[in-house]
């Protein structure tokens, strides 16, 4: 996979300090998320992620492209996050299963009795777009942090599973199902606030 | 013994909920892909929900994050050229 940071990356290593600022523009906003996933507060996941920077322009010398630059610079906050948010002994335990859509909504065969309501044509003409990026981020700050975590890398940064399960230190299959469920869960929100019948 | 053709029952539209993000992903073998298209195939609400899916994956795909605010960018500027001098 080519890396999407690479210009930056080499004038950052050639000793461009915009190319530093440019690549934390890039990615700052997403490892304060990232952080907040795991530790208590908005001030500490401040903290983690300018220790992250910082720790990243100290071992970057050691960055060897094996991975992304992304995918190194996720997995260092989340190592600290990780960290911070056990000294703090707040555990991020698996969710338990949950399935993708109520049950209640299918016949004793497994056949829809309330079929999805239709939204999506809402999202694309009628509907105030800020309105709908307004629900779908309180939804997603409100997923259980495991869900959020992948989500959020996977589809709103636009890692790949391959990333995503590198930096959360995750098997393929669980990035999956953690992913899946975060997904269901937005979509049943955009349904329940944007549904027409 | 007369041969017996082994075919996998069909998937229902419960269980085709649970299997959109492999679907998605090209992560279903492909007997089960066969079959999760077979159902589609025959089922406009599952048709709808799939469209839904996709639908939310893009939209939460633009819940792109703000830019960094100029005092944010001098504070970076100020970690780098702290880092340079401790480097150097």
């Amino acid at each position: 996979m080519t890396d999407p940071d690479a210009e930056l990356l080499s004038r950052f290593r050639a000793g461009d300090e915009q190319a530093f600022v440019e690549l934390v523009a890039r990615h700052h906003t997403t490892m304060l998320r990232l952080a907040q996933s795991f530790v208590a507060s908005r001030a500490i996941a401040e903290e983690v992620a300018q220790d992250a920077w910082l720790a990243a322009l100290r071992g970057i010398g050691g960055f060897a492209g094996r991975s992304t630059f992304r995918t190194w610079l996720f997995a260092i906050l989340a190592n600290r996050a990780r960290t911070t948010g056990m000294r703090e002994h707040r555990t991020t335990p698996l969710e338990s299963p949950e399935p993708a859509v109520d049950p209640a909504r299918f016949g004793a065969g497994g056949m829809w009795t309330s079929p999805p309501v239709d939204w999506t044509d809402a999202a694309a003409e009628r509907l105030d777009a800020q309105a709908l990026a307004t629900a779908l981020q309180s939804a997603l700050d409100g997923l259980p942090p495991r869900q959020r975590q992948v989500v959020l890398l996977r589809d709103v940064d636009g890692l790949s599973s391959e990333e995503v399960c590198e930096v959360l230190e995750l098997s393929e299959a669980n990035q999956r199902v953690l992913l899946h469920r975060g997904r269901s869960h937005l979509r049943t929100t955009l349904e329940a606030n944007f549904g027409a019948r | 013994m007369p041969l017996r053709l082994r075919r996998q029952p069909d998937l229902v539209c419960q269980q085709i909920v649970e299997l959109v993000t492999d679907y998605l992903d090209g992560a279903l073998p492909r007997a089960d892909r066969g079959r999760f298209e077979r159902h589609l195939a025959g089922c406009p609400q599952c048709t709808a929900y799939l469209a839904q899916m996709r639908e939310t994956i893009r939209l939460t795909g633009r819940l792109r994050v703000a830019d960094l605010s100029p005092a944010m960018r001098a504070d970076f500027g100020e970690l780098y050229r702290g880092w340079r001098a401790e480097a150097t």
